[in-house]
């Protein structure tokens, strides 16, 4: 240990002598704070942001349009409370150029404070992603109000079933891309107690990822319910998938028809869904169940993360607002051919999935059609 | 809870407040925030907020090991987690960092991975509670009192130059170099690996002769160079292996990565991938003496290109020379041959006779690949403990004596006399 101590200290790196000097470390007897505040600002100085600006020249995604080494100057260097940095809110969007057609947010939250701190950045990509929505000076409406719903009931023999889904995040505890274990651990108490709490129709079970039997997981796969860790880069990169399968897993109720699934991609995303066409029943449903975990989970003290501007307050930029996809899987085998398809969704602001979800193929002409809008519309308008 | 009171009351207004950079009111402006920002470095990636995981007990925060095996969830306990979860090297790198890779891969119930990785050169003393079992694991019992030798001198190498040819397809040796003063691969920086990246082309740059070449940066070369480079089998890709990835050792892919070879395709260095510098050494044949030779003078040229400009490469008496993985500390040296085994590798004996060499065996697409054609990887086991001469003298010894038994097999006579005793 001396020996390269003094190889440190005989070095010209001044770097590597204040490091052998220490600082930073509170309990192994290094020389605290002052020569530890120089190390940082050392390297500040050693490598200015033009240093650190990421080369997204060939990146095609929201995030890579709207930095530019101006904003990274002076964004770099700041912190969040929960001691987030701007680079890893970019990181997932740096190591992931995107797709010449599809067109990622390239972006993350680690907590709220984020989506504030990081505003500069944030807002430009929120306007690109949610067509011009500025969350500094529009308010978004909320509006669970599932009577307001008109014709909501569809032809089954077309309609194959009905669902909507949704995102919470609890406030005061960190994102996934940022949060440690025992916040992770403790999102999942919060909700699991609440949940516990639920009744009538909505009562339910919980299953940890970590701790489930095998017949339980292959019952989960067989009823489209089970989440797996994820494979994406884009979700890899951002540092959601640490520490899997640690204090995930999944929750419905008894009849199958509400699903919430913790600390996947977001606290929580809730699903309510069933076969057929009664999408009007479904988004009672939801409604009535999201009202109920709300309750349940401000008695003890909790509340989600919410404000007037970005509303419902999520991992990704993309599902702001409303954070909700409403959408049937529904037969069109003609319609599907017509060449006019498209625009017809475009007009009705509406887009299609194969049955896997994003970025599948449909089997048997069976779409998913669900959605284009998350933000700047209330849940109602959308449903 | 008052934490949360002041996120409540930033929450419900945020959109009012005054969201221009200098005035984000309680977020960033306060002198105590300021302090705080400068005691943390600015990681791109991983747990920065260390300090605020605090407020949870070491019980709520520390890991679920109870499916893994690898070295780190063998060695790793909660009292040492409680011990070591509030420390961090000068750079920001923590606990947490360190081990994620070994949290997040279990492993496998007969592969056993490291499970951990260094972000600088000071992980290793931060952490050596954690550190130095582990190594001990690894490397056969090294103690954290033990010297390791360095030995880069060609001329102590006896014989090598003689190993049959027509059972010696290739020989190789490759290892690791970290520059002092950076972080590594799984911390860095973009700016440190910009950095990394420019010093090492300065350094290679300058080497003539037979050494001479040139640098091919990843995200800059053209179809053909990279087509080229594909077939010499030199060109390295962004990892795909969990283990890898999960230590952030791929961020800002492929920024900053490159290869460079001398023009006689002899002499390789990868610049960023999974350290700051491989260096590798190889050819057609069974000269390894020649292989060790070019190896130890650009190794050398290079460390002195480096001292001219004022850095050095991590190394300590204890250590050896530090990389990023503790499984490739000491030398980092694999030096290794194909070799045409087609008799011997069916022998029973075959593994024994490698672990009394101290060689292991590996297909001919590197690890966890499967020998093709009876032609196999042999390469030395060890990488610290043992100097990088008498590591290349092992292989070099114990190949020799392959390849005499592999031929009295196919003369059909015995090897018993042959072998080895444990080395």
């Amino acid at each position: 240990m001396t020996s390269s101590f003094t190889r440190m200290l005989s070095s010209r790196s001044r770097v590597a002598v204040l490091a052998s000097l220490g600082a930073g470390t509170l309990v192994t007897g290094y020389l605290l704070s002052d020569t530890g505040r120089a190390v940082f600002s050392e390297r500040r100085k050693m490598f200015p942001p033009s240093a650190d600006f990421p080369d997204v020249r060939k990146h095609n995604n929201c995030m890579a349009s709207a930095l530019t080494p101006a904003i990274y100057a002076r964004l770099r260097d700041k912190v969040t409370p929960n001691n987030w940095t701007l680079d890893q809110c970019i990181q997932t969007g740096v190591d992931n150029p995107g797709h010449p057609f599809i067109r990622t947010v390239g972006m993350v939250a680690g907590d709220e404070e984020s989506y504030e701190v990081f505003s500069e950045l944030f807002y430009p990509v929120i306007k690109d992603r949610h067509n011009g929505y500025d969350p500094r000076t529009m308010t978004h409406p909320t509006d669970l109000d599932a009577s307001k719903i008109t014709s909501g009931m569809f032809d089954e023999n077309y309609v194959l079933s009905s669902r909507v889904r949704t995102g919470r995040s609890i406030r005061g505890l960190s994102l996934p891309p940022a949060c440690s274990r025992s916040e992770r651990r403790e999102v999942e108490r919060v909700v699991v107690q609440a949940l516990s709490d639920l009744k009538g129709d909505l009562t339910g079970h919980y299953y940890s990822l970590g701790e489930m039997t095998e017949e339980e997981q292959q019952r989960l796969i067989d009823e489209h319910f089970l989440f797996d860790k994820p494979v994406s880069p884009l979700l890899t990169a951002a540092g959601m998938a640490r520490d899997w399968p640690d204090a995930r897993g999944i929750w419905h109720n008894n009849e199958k028809t509400f699903l919430i699934w913790i600390n996947e991609e977001d606290h929580t995303r809730i699903i309510s869904m069933e076969k057929g066409g009664n999408m009007k029943r479904v988004f009672e449903r939801f409604c009535c169940g999201l009202k109920e975990v709300e309750r349940l989970i401000m008695e003890r003290g909790w509340e989600f993360m919410w404000n007037e501007h970005l509303v419902y307050i999520l991992t990704c930029p993309s599902n702001l607002g409303t954070g909700l996809r409403a959408g049937v899987h529904v037969r069109l085998p003609l319609l599907s051919k017509d060449p006019h398809f498209r625009k017809i969704l475009e007009s009705l602001r509406l887009q299609k999935r194969g049955t896997g979800g994003v970025d599948t193929a449909s089997v048997g002409d069976v779409f998913d059609i669900s959605n284009n809008d998350r933000l700047g519309k209330s849940e109602v308008e959308l449903v | 809870m008052v934490q949360k009171l002041l996120i409540l009351d930033g929450g419900i207004s945020g959109g009012e407040r005054a969201s221009r950079t200098e005035k984000t009111g309680i977020f960033v402006s306060s002198q105590k925030d300021s302090q705080q920002k400068e005691k943390k470095a600015t990681m791109p990636f991983g747990n920065t907020h260390n300090q605020l995981k605090m407020k949870y007990t070491s019980e709520q925060e520390y890991p679920d090991l109870s499916k893994h095996n690898n070295h780190m969830a063998k060695i790793l306990t909660p009292a040492m987690y409680e011990r070591l979860r509030d420390k961090q090297t000068p750079s920001g790198f923590t606990l947490d960092d360190i081990i994620q890779t070994g949290v997040d891969n279990p492993g496998h119930p007969f592969i056993m991975t490291v499970g951990c990785v260094a972000g600088d050169e000071e992980s290793y003393e931060v952490f050596k509670e954690l550190l130095d079992p582990i190594i001990q694991d690894r490397h056969g019992g090294y103690k954290p009192t033990d010297k390791h030798k360095t030995d880069l001198n060609p001329e102590n190498l006896k014989g090598g130059d003689d190993l049959d040819p027509n059972y010696v397809l290739s020989s190789r040796v490759r290892t690791g170099r970290s520059v002092r003063g950076f972080c590594l691969p799984p911390h860095c920086s973009r700016g440190e690996r910009r950095a990394v990246e420019k010093l090492s082309i300065d350094a290679l740059s300058s080497l003539q002769g037979d050494l001479k070449g040139k640098y091919f940066a990843l995200k800059n070369m053209t179809e053909e160079e990279q087509q080229q480079l594909i077939d010499d089998h030199f060109l390295f890709d962004k990892p795909v292996s969990p283990l890898l990835l999960a230590s952030g050792m791929a961020r800002d892919w492929p920024d900053a990565r490159g290869i460079w070879h001398n023009d006689k395709k002899t002499f390789l260095v990868w610049v960023n991938e999974e350290d700051h510098l491989r260096v590798i050494s190889m050819q057609k044949g069974g000269n390894m003496r020649e292989v060790f030779n070019r190896f130890c003078t650009g190794l050398t040229k290079i460390e002195a290109l480096f001292k001219q400009k004022g850095h050095e490469f991590m190394w300590n008496q204890h250590l050896g020379y530090v990389l990023t993985c503790p499984s490739n500390l000491g030398t980092g040296l694999r030096g290794g041959v194909h070799v045409k085994l087609p008799n011997l590798s069916k022998h029973d004996k075959f593994g024994e006779i490698l672990k009394r060499l101290r060689l292991q065996k590996r297909g001919t697409g590197g690890v966890d690949t499967a020998a093709v054609g009876g032609v196999f990887d042999i390469s030395n086991a060890d990488r610290l403990g043992f100097s990088e001469v008498e590591l290349v003298q092992m292989v070099v010894d114990g190949v020799k004596l392959l390849v005499e038994m592999e031929k009295r097999l196919e003369k059909g006579q015995s090897i018993n006399d042959l072998m080895p005793a444990q080395k």
